[in-house]
């Protein structure tokens, strides 16, 4: 970028073509200054401090794009308002057509008929279960008594989860009680309930069961504020 | 008057009960698709061929581990912060680390060179993401998302607690095409190959009409029909914008597919993934 210097004169001021005067000036910074002056030799001192004043801010800011044009740069991208409108609309559109909440369920059951998670999850047929269930009424503690059948059912199938439940996190899922009153609860509470109830009445982690119980308890802890007691000045 | 032949044919099947002709399967988009010429065939050969000789041939080999460098853009503000925080925890074995300013010509071979297997970045516009490019490294592909629907954590309804350190499993849903089969891989070459069941967590790459939707999710079993999922994680939608062949190089870099809006948004049951 190369500046030039415009000179007005009021002589040619009803020549609007002619008005304008123009001077290349020098790429050299001071000695464009020099011609600045020169030009203007008999122009006020006002008027040429501000003249050399513009110049250097023009060849200030003409540095600066020269340095950022070499650095990367930010490519901005219009967008266009009908297209983004479309895709939202296709967006949503597509989602409720993917149930996928459906959709993740079906495959983790497919996965697991297809026998990928190997003998982690073992879920017996039912006349085994009923078999079972007849073997632990006898042989349980009070506890089981009150839960439904289910529950027993889900214990047998649940052994495995007191191995897990050391390394998983659900340490803040729900209490026991509240598992055992309801097993059988909808997916829709979006509430995943761990069933180490019985197991650990079968003694398979005598200790840490109940340390385990005490520990899930919710504490709620109420808060009250006192007001500081105004001080009454004695009279 | 929609309603009006409806009711009618309601009737007429009544009337004719048991030999009324069988219920009409309703037209969905996904039922009108254009039939697509590159769709894969699971046993087809050349594709088999193909996928064992692709630059993920050693992940799926387990030759390889993945290793993962998630960043975003310059100066990236909060939430798009927290949005890589999060997504560092969901993918075992990433990395976040900020940019100040470096180029990402420059990042690329540091990268390689102190191994790394994947790179994220995470653009972001207005203070929240808006897309994303993973790329491969040792010269691998490299796609080019737009990301849209993002939700954190804390705005996702449900009581649970942060993901685990657990590698989890992955479902990839969906990708049907060569291009959609390609993505497919660079997704799950992202986690590791060995999914660890006692963690019980599961990410989803899900693909419907050429919108990928990701979820993560905890599941139980509760009996052999039923199981229940617990959402928890990040979720957020992409749309692949544009697929390149080697690492990232907006310049020389070959466009192996790119998303023509001209051309390819013409027909409403046409897509590409």
């Amino acid at each position: 970028g190369r500046c030039y210097l415009y000179m007005k004169t009021i002589e040619r001021a009803p020549f609007p073509r002619r008005l304008w005067e123009r001077v290349l000036l020098n790429k050299n910074y001071e000695k464009a200054l020099e011609e600045i002056d020169e030009n203007l030799i008999y122009w006020p001192r006002f008027i040429r401090h501000k003249c050399k004043q513009r110049f250097t801010k023009i060849t200030q800011y003409l540095i600066r794009i020269r340095k950022l044009t070499l650095k990367r740069q930010r490519k901005i991208v219009p967008l266009r308002r009908k297209i983004e409108r479309r895709e939202k609309r296709r967006e949503e559109k597509a989602l409720i057509a993917a149930q996928l909440d459906n959709a993740i369920e079906k495959e983790l059951l497919e996965r697991l008929k297809q026998d990928t998670y190997g003998d982690i999850y073992n879920f017996p047929i039912h006349a085994f279960d009923k078999a079972l269930q007849q073997q632990e009424a006898e042989s349980e503690s009070e506890s089981d008594a009150e839960k439904e059948e289910e529950e027993d059912e889900d214990t047998d199938k649940r052994e495995f989860v007191e191995a897990e439940s050391d390394e998983s996190d659900l340490s803040d899922f729900e209490d026991m009680d509240k598992l055992e009153t309801s097993s059988e609860e909808e997916r829709e509470e979006e509430e995943v309930k761990k069933q180490t109830s019985h197991s650990k009445s079968k003694g398979k982690t005598p200790l840490k069961g109940p340390a385990r119980r005490k520990r899930r308890y919710i504490e709620i802890e109420y808060e009250e504020e006192t007001e500081p007691t105004t001080k009454t000045k004695a009279a | 008057e929609k309603l009006a032949a409806k009711k009618k044919r309601r009737k007429e099947r009544e009337a004719l009960g048991d030999k009324a002709p069988p219920k009409a399967i309703p037209k969905t988009i996904e039922n009108q698709r254009v039939y697509d010429e590159t769709t894969v065939d699971p046993n087809d050969e050349e594709v088999a061929f193909d996928e064992a000789t692709d630059e993920f041939a050693p992940y799926f080999n387990r030759q390889t581990v993945p290793k993962i460098l998630i960043t975003t853009s310059d100066r990236p503000r909060g939430r798009t912060v927290r949005f890589c925080e999060q997504l560092s925890t969901v993918i075992p074995n990433s990395h976040f680390y900020y940019r100040r300013g470096l180029a990402l010509k420059r990042i690329i071979p540091q990268c390689i060179a102190r191994d790394f297997t994947d790179l994220i970045v995470i653009n972001e516009d207005r203070q929240i993401p808006n897309g994303l490019v993973l790329s491969h490294l040792p010269d691998g592909p490299t796609a080019h998302f737009r990301m849209s629907s993002v939700r954190l954590r804390k705005e996702i309804k449900r009581k649970g607690k942060e993901p685990t350190e657990h590698v989890p499993e992955v479902i990839l849903n969906n990708f049907t095409t060569r291009l959609g089969h390609s993505i497919g891989r660079m997704f799950a070459s992202l986690f590791p190959h060995d999914p660890q069941f006692i963690g019980r967590q599961v990410a989803t790459f899900h693909n419907q009409r050429d919108y990928i939707f990701f979820r993560f999710h905890r599941y139980i079993f509760k009996s052999e029909k039923k199981v229940g999922i617990q959402e928890l994680g990040p979720r957020f939608t992409l749309k692949l914008r544009s697929l390149q062949k080697g690492t990232f190089d907006s310049k020389f870099g070959e466009y192996e597919w790119i998303h023509k809006r001209r051309e390819m948004d013409t027909s409403r049951r046409k897509f590409h993934l």
